[in-house]
């Protein structure tokens, strides 16, 4: 027979299973409020390729999204990737850069995102003079999703099992050979669910891309041209105060995507652990 | 070949640095604009004034320091006891089943954009405390629980790491002398999970500190000290974002030295959640 | 082929440590050409150290020196010649089946493409033939483009060993190469290393003394760093001139 519990245990186990019940509660909410008001505002209208104040279509930003996601992710995933190869396969552990590295790294991750917009705007807009752009945009977003990306990319490269390694010299394969053709090819899942990961962020952020690449809600023309992505357009829309239900209809394309994107990285992650 | 391996190598190191690079020229940038505007306006005044009025050539932060405090303040209290009860949930009472749903919610929660957070807080939480008190929404209480949603998230990812690190065996003996699950879990597992734990809570402190578009959307941005929880408030991160599209000369630099007190914010957070990290790998 | 006589390893003089652990203790041996050497011993005796230092994988082991001196065909394999050609002459075939995670063909022709072949008609060939030599073409021929990881035990360690011969080496190292198999798969090994001493000189590390017995020309005991004995297996399991080995041999200890 079950022992009957004693109070506080009973107390205990009834405030977990609240709070447990409280954080899916409140994902849940947001999800089902951003939904049922936001979807109802999807009209095909706001899909259309111009923007004007009657019609405040986000199909230019959806490109500029894309766009900027892009140039991001060039710039910011070989030296993510290249960074987290050097302090798995050639670093020696504790060595002082390697200290240093990790201790900026971790810095990064922890800057808030409208530092890194007033940096950006400092150097990249005005010192380098490359004005509101989608350039400036990138650049800052790239050192911000950095930490991101050497984080995940130097745990899946740990999780390459050292037998493949000595395998790989053992039959006399150099280092870069062994890194390229063994070990980055057994990692990519998790190089994938990494930048996957950072995508999302870039599609999200907003505080950092105000002051760099501008809140213009037109297609930019070249990477030298600001332009607005989704969540800086929902931002104009929702500050202006007259866009309320348009607003709730970006918030929607922004909840899908980053739903699609978080079980996108989770898919890829487990895939690593597989094997 | 010896030559490509050698430059390559060269390469992946140069990569690795540049993580040193970017962080010094952030500092670079952030100081060499923002100091002197702290220099002209004297340390006191800027850190210490109580009034933010650029106009009349006031620039006290003190109310933007505070109301930076108090919003963390009230995230913590709404986010960290549930986050640490969560992440006890996952850990130890959640079936397998259900902590397959649960963890991806969690992590879906760390991904919802800030902007979304702020939509959300503004069209649902602020009516919400308008009706009930009938005051203005956009209070501090509405900021410090939209950000104690915005932390639950971290706090449960760190935290929850850190209790699966506890031996099985703690659990077993305390068992073993005939406590309860409840009682084992929260008085032996949490206790040895402590200082993970409270690595949470830190970085959770940070996100809160630094979080900016969800924060001006439901906070009101009066740049005055509240005086209580249902007045409105301006965070340090609000001041930049709000001010910082047409200010000018003395104005604008005085922006960036309100980044430059946020980072330094942000960086005694982060050394400390790296200490703390540290103790616990050691422990 | 070379004479039967012929040294093809000398080793001389080797001490080993790891960071203040003294490993080996100035070892002393020559192995000679189309002869199957085995190194006996209980665990951490510095059978396997000794192994790996052959092709230097020792290398990898941060804090590792050596001292004394290895010579393959008189040449210094520290000094005189470069670490992946060495490694191209003495293949390795480590104790856990290590297939890479890619097909059986990419598999064996991964050594093959390492050293600069190309086309792929030879590689072809030397795929087969690899595959053949190691006994283990019929298994496999018609799943060249499967996944390597989806072969059983035994056959992912015979793919490791014509993976190691399809860069043709000179001498072949087999650390505990059946220590993760079952004795079907073991007895397959065993015959196949037989056969390939004809073409090779191989040097293979064990536990299992029987192992040794039955497919070793000469044995070498080693003991705590220290190689205690090294002569004719026949001779050695008969009669051991060292109390240590006899100790070891009939069940004492280890």
């Amino acid at each position: 027979m079950k022992q009957k519990k004693d109070r506080v245990s009973f107390a205990l186990s009834l405030l977990t299973h609240i709070a447990a019940a409280i954080t899916i509660l409140c994902l849940l909410f947001i999800i089902a409020y951003i939904l049922i008001r936001g979807v109802p505002n999807l009209k095909p209208s706001l899909f259309e390729w111009e923007y004007n104040t009657d019609n405040v279509s986000m199909m230019p930003a959806i490109i500029n999204t894309i766009i900027v996601v892009l140039m991001t992710l060039v710039i910011a995933a070989p030296i993510g990737i290249f960074s987290a190869i050097y302090l798995v396969e050639y670093a020696k552990r504790g060595s002082k850069l390697v200290k240093v590295i990790l201790l900026t790294t971790e810095t990064l991750s922890g800057i808030p995102s409208i530092v890194y917009g007033l940096f950006g705007s400092l150097m990249f807009v005005i010192s380098m003079k490359m004005g509101l752009s989608i350039m400036a945009g990138s650049l800052t977003l790239a050192i911000m999703v950095l930490p991101t990306i050497m984080r995940t990319t130097q745990e899946a490269l740990v999780a390459v099992p050292d037998s493949y390694r000595e395998g790989s010299f053992g039959l006399g394969a150099g280092k870069l050979r062994t890194i390229f053709r063994i070990i980055l090819p057994s990692a990519i899942p998790g190089i994938m669910s990494g930048i996957v990961l950072s995508m999302g962020r870039i599609v999200g952020e907003t505080a950092a891309l105000i002051y760099t690449s501008g809140t213009v809600a037109q297609v930019c023309t070249n990477i030298f041209a600001p332009g607005s992505t989704l969540a800086v357009h929902m931002y104009r829309l929702m500050s202006e105060g007259l866009y309320t239900e348009q607003a709730c209809a970006v918030a929607v394309v922004l909840l899908v995507f980053v739903i699609v994107m978080n079980s996108l990285s989770s898919y890829l992650g487990r895939k690593l652990v597989k094997g | 070949m010896q030559l490509r391996e050698n430059a390559m190598r060269i390469v992946f190191m140069l990569a690795a640095c540049f993580s040193i690079v970017a962080v010094f020229f952030i500092c670079f940038y952030l100081f060499i604009n923002g100091l002197p505007a702290i220099a002209k306006i004297g340390p006191m005044n800027f850190l210490a004034g109580m009034e933010w009025a650029p106009s009349n050539n006031l620039y006290g932060i003190f109310p933007m320091i505070i109301g930076s405090i108090y919003v963390t303040a009230g995230a913590i209290v709404v986010g960290v006891p549930i986050g640490i009860l969560t992440a006890v949930y996952m850990a130890y009472f959640c079936p397998k089943k259900i902590y397959r749903i649960v963890k991806p919610a969690v992590e879906l929660l760390a991904g919802i954009p800030s902007i979304v957070y702020g939509f959300f807080g503004l069209v649902v939480i602020v009516p919400l405390i308008q009706d009930a008190f009938h005051t203005s929404g956009n209070t501090v209480l509405a900021a410090s629980i939209l950000l104690g949603i915005m932390i639950l998230p971290t706090i449960v990812s760190v935290s929850e790491a850190s209790l699966q690190a506890v031996p099985d065996s703690y659990y077993e003996g305390s068992l073993a002398l005939g406590a309860s699950h409840e009682r084992s879990v929260y008085f032996v597992c949490l206790k040895a999970a402590k200082s993970g734990v409270l690595a949470g809570v830190i970085l959770g402190v940070g996100r809160a500190i630094g979080e900016t578009m969800a924060v001006i959307m439901v906070a009101g941005n009066q740049a005055v000290v509240p005086g209580s929880l249902l007045h409105g408030v301006r965070t340090m991160t609000a001041n930049i974002v709000l001010e910082m599209g047409y200010a000018t000369g003395l104005h604008r630099e005085a922006l960036i030295a309100t980044a430059v007190v946020l980072f330094v914010f942000i960086m005694i957070i982060n050394l400390s959640f790296s200490a703390l990290k540290r103790k616990e790998a050691k422990a | 082929m070379s004479n039967m006589s012929e040294v093809k390893l000398s080793i001389q003089d080797v001490n080993l440590y790891y960071g203040d652990f003294h490993a080996l203790h100035g070892i002393t041996m020559d192995i000679k050409a189309n002869e199957i050497t085995s190194f006996i011993g209980p665990s951490g005796c510095g059978k396997s150290t000794l192994l790996k230092s052959i092709n230097r994988m020792n290398d990898l082991v941060e804090g590792c020196k050596i001292t004394g001196d290895f010579l393959l065909d008189g040449q210094n394999i520290y000094k005189d010649i470069e670490v992946n050609t060495l490694r191209k002459r003495v293949g390795m075939v480590f104790q856990k089946p290590n297939p890479f995670p890619m097909s059986v063909y990419d598999n064996i022709a991964y050594g093959p493409r390492t050293h600069g072949i190309k086309k792929k008609a030879e590689l072809d060939q030397i795929v087969e033939e690899a595959l053949r030599d190691a006994a283990i073409w019929d298994e496999l021929k018609d799943r060249l483009g499967k996944s390597a990881l989806g072969l059983s035990g035994g056959q992912q360690q015979r793919l490791c060993i014509a993976r190691a011969l399809a860069i043709k080496p000179e001498v072949l190292l087999m650390d505990e190469p059946t220590s993760a198999l079952d004795p079907i798969s073991t007895g397959k090994i065993e015959e196949l290393t037989l056969k390939l001493k004809q073409d090779y000189t191989i040097v293979i590390v064990t536990h299992n003394m029987q192992q040794a017995m039955r497919i070793s020309d000469k044995t070498a005991f080693f003991l705590l760093g220290d190689l205690i004995e090294f002569g004719d297996t026949e001779m050695m399991f008969s009669t051991p001139k060292e109390k240590k080995t006899e100790d070891y041999i009939t069940g004492r200890f280890g």
